[in-house]
């Protein structure tokens, strides 16, 4: 088993982000996604100051990969996947599928994100004969279902293909809109948002009137209002996950990465903290837990 | 620009006709259609009836084969696909990359719409789509604003489509998982949003409640008019502020951007509501006939009735329209 760290989801501070990369440099995992994948706005490192990152990551012998937007409107946006997708060093993490063409077209290899809908092995084949080189799941796929579509590309000898990875700790980004929540939260129109996503280093709960905890609203992305957690799942994932992928959180992300490491050499079950949740691993509702 | 209507049903079908679609779209009965809800839409039998009456009065069928297929159930998409080429749909309807792969390879000449579950938002995006599965149409998510659809426009000959009226989705669609994060199910999985078989409605001493999954969706006072508790427009808590923290239960309505989306080289406004009555299909479609003939008579003096506003707002939710994502203010 490999770990990795997904990009950062929140908008925070350079200095920030750069203390985390540090302390990245040093940790247990062997991949790091790095880069904006949440808005174009949110331009505290612009894309020298991540390249600068990765390179210095590469130097302590991290697989660094270029995580690229989820949900690109404006020809701008797309102009700058362009830039990431023609680096020449590192992988470049596809959220939405023009990154795949633009990877496609320049014949070089790409980790197909968990914003894109690949949901079946036909799907994943035509994946791998694009470079496809790597798979991280949709949020909504659970063992089942992966065991089954996996079977099915080891029967045509195409599972050795490509690494399967899956995010196993955070909240999960459920969905994209043109709309800023956050902005929205405070009254604010998306073109007038003053950057406040920097305010939220964790996002913006979203309960429901019960106080049940539903949502977490991060800019124009919806996540997860639990902290998905498959620490109790780490022995159903073999045979059908490669790496584990821990979504950078505020404190405490380097432990957790350790944890896991420690988890999946000796097994043990603990029960989960409140509003953590692994549902979706187990073919029920997403917020739920067994 | 092309009116495509919804039909959810023989007799919407019928009611589309009469009122003046130019094409309709309709899905199988089944776990292949984005709008699968119980007693709606076509079996086998049914969908030719529908492709028979469409092609009798020289319509376009355009038949949606829009979720995305599970492990070792592939054969079932192939076989929308394959009934679809039978019926003699004159478009399909795909989101899947495997269904996609499927139909341009079995039927190269196919005229294959990108469903807008698949969400192609920019020209990358929609380059994969052409270059790899042949699609010669766009269905565009309704996450786009008006100068962002002209953008697009001015960047790609591909034809593009729109959603002109009906249910709102805020999500860029098909890439929106609230649903099976509430309920185990969701529009790509299963073809259904906050599925009907989880919600419940109880009258309280705080109000009318309606639930999704347990889940407190709203609580209605008796002066509020109550709408179905899709997820996403919930009333829910930021700190201690109750609102609707994503969307307010409303309809998308574009009819005054008639002319600014045919400046925009749309080739088609779609109507949302396939899982809505005959007298909805009925009377939506009237109001849009009138309004791009009129608009075609005279595209320079193009103006809204008041009529037409007041009757689409009486069959929207929550009876409120909006521009949505179009008008940027919005977003």
């Amino acid at each position: 088993m490999k770990y990795s760290l997904g990009a950062i989801q929140y908008y925070w501070p350079k200095q920030t982000v750069e203390e985390f990369y540090q302390q990245a440099a040093n940790s247990n995992a062997d991949i790091i996604y790095l880069g904006e994948t949440v808005c174009s706005k949110r331009r505290e490192l612009r894309e020298k100051d991540w390249l600068n990152v990765a390179t210095e990551l590469a130097k302590s012998g991290k697989q660094v990969v270029l995580s690229t937007m989820a949900l690109l409107e404006a020809p701008s946006e797309v102009k700058i996947l362009k830039k990431y997708c023609d680096n020449g060093d590192f992988l470049i993490e596809a959220n939405d599928v023009g990154a795949i063409e633009i990877c496609r077209a320049n014949q070089v290899e790409f980790v197909c994100g968990q914003a894109i809908n690949i949901y079946n092995s036909p799907a994943v084949k035509r994946m791998l004969g694009m470079g496809m080189q790597r798979w991280v799941t949709p949020v909504e796929l659970g063992k089942e279902w992966l065991a089954e579509l996996l079977g099915e590309l080891e029967s045509q000898n195409l599972r050795d293909k490509f690494e399967v990875e899956i995010q196993a700790y955070g909240n999960l980004p459920l969905a994209y809109s043109a709309r800023c929540f956050t902005a929205r939260s405070e009254n604010k129109s998306k073109d007038d948002c003053q950057l406040c996503c920097i305010k939220y280093p964790q996002g913006r709960v979203t309960t429901s009137q019960e106080d049940k905890q539903l949502f977490v609203i991060n800019g124009i992305q919806t996540m997860s209002g639990d902290c998905f957690n498959l620490i109790n799942d780490l022995a159903s994932m073999e045979n059908i996950i490669d790496i584990i992928r821990i979504s950078p959180q505020l404190e405490n992300t380097f432990t957790i990465v350790d944890e896991f490491i420690d988890r999946v050499q000796k097994p043990c079950y603990q029960k989960l903290p409140a509003n953590h949740s692994n549902g979706y691993w187990h073919q029920l509702a997403g917020f739920s837990t067994l | 620009m092309e009116l495509l209507c919804p039909a959810g049903s023989l007799p919407a079908v019928k009611a589309a006709l009469e009122h003046g679609a130019d094409a309709i779209f309709i899905g199988m009965n089944d776990q292949t259609n984005a709008r699968h809800f119980t007693g709606l839409n076509f079996n086998e039998k049914r969908i030719l009836q529908a492709a028979n009456l469409i092609k009798q009065q020289n319509k376009s069928l355009h038949i949606a084969i829009n979720t995305f297929a599970r492990p070792g159930q592939f054969q079932h998409w192939q076989r929308a696909v394959d009934t679809a080429m039978d019926i003699g749909a004159n478009a399909l309807i795909i989101a899947d990359m495997a269904v996609l792969d499927y139909a341009s390879e079995k039927y190269p000449n196919a005229e294959i719409h990108l469903s807008v579950q698949a969400s192609a938002t920019n020209k990358a995006a929609i380059d994969f789509y052409r270059n790899n599965f042949n699609v010669s149409r766009i269905v565009l998510p309704r996450v786009l604003s008006l100068p962002q659809v002209k953008q697009l426009s001015r960047q790609t000959d591909i034809e593009l489509e729109v959603f002109a009226f009906g249910s709102l989705c805020i999500m860029a669609e098909g890439r929106c998982y609230l649903s099976s994060y509430l309920t185990g199910e969701s529009p790509n999985t299963v073809g259904a949003c906050s599925p009907a078989k989880f919600v419940d409605w109880k009258q309280t001493e705080q109000g009318l409640e309606s639930r999704l999954n347990d889940v407190l969706i709203d609580r209605y006072q008796d002066n509020e008019n109550a709408g179905y508790p899709t997820l996403c427009k919930g009333r829910f808590k930021v700190d201690n502020n109750t609102y609707h923290a994503l969307e307010e239960p409303t309809s998308l309505n574009t009819i005054d951007l008639i002319p600014e989306l045919a400046k925009a080289n749309i080739s088609a406004v779609k109507i949302e509501g396939r899982q809505r009555s005959p007298a909805y299909v009925a009377k939506v479609t009237q109001v849009w006939r009138q309004a791009l003939d009129r608009f075609k008579q005279n595209p320079q003096q193009y103006y809204s009735d008041e009529q037409w506003n007041t009757e689409l707002g009486a069959l929207s939710e929550g009876s409120q329209t909006t521009l949505g994502a179009y008008h940027r203010s919005w977003q």
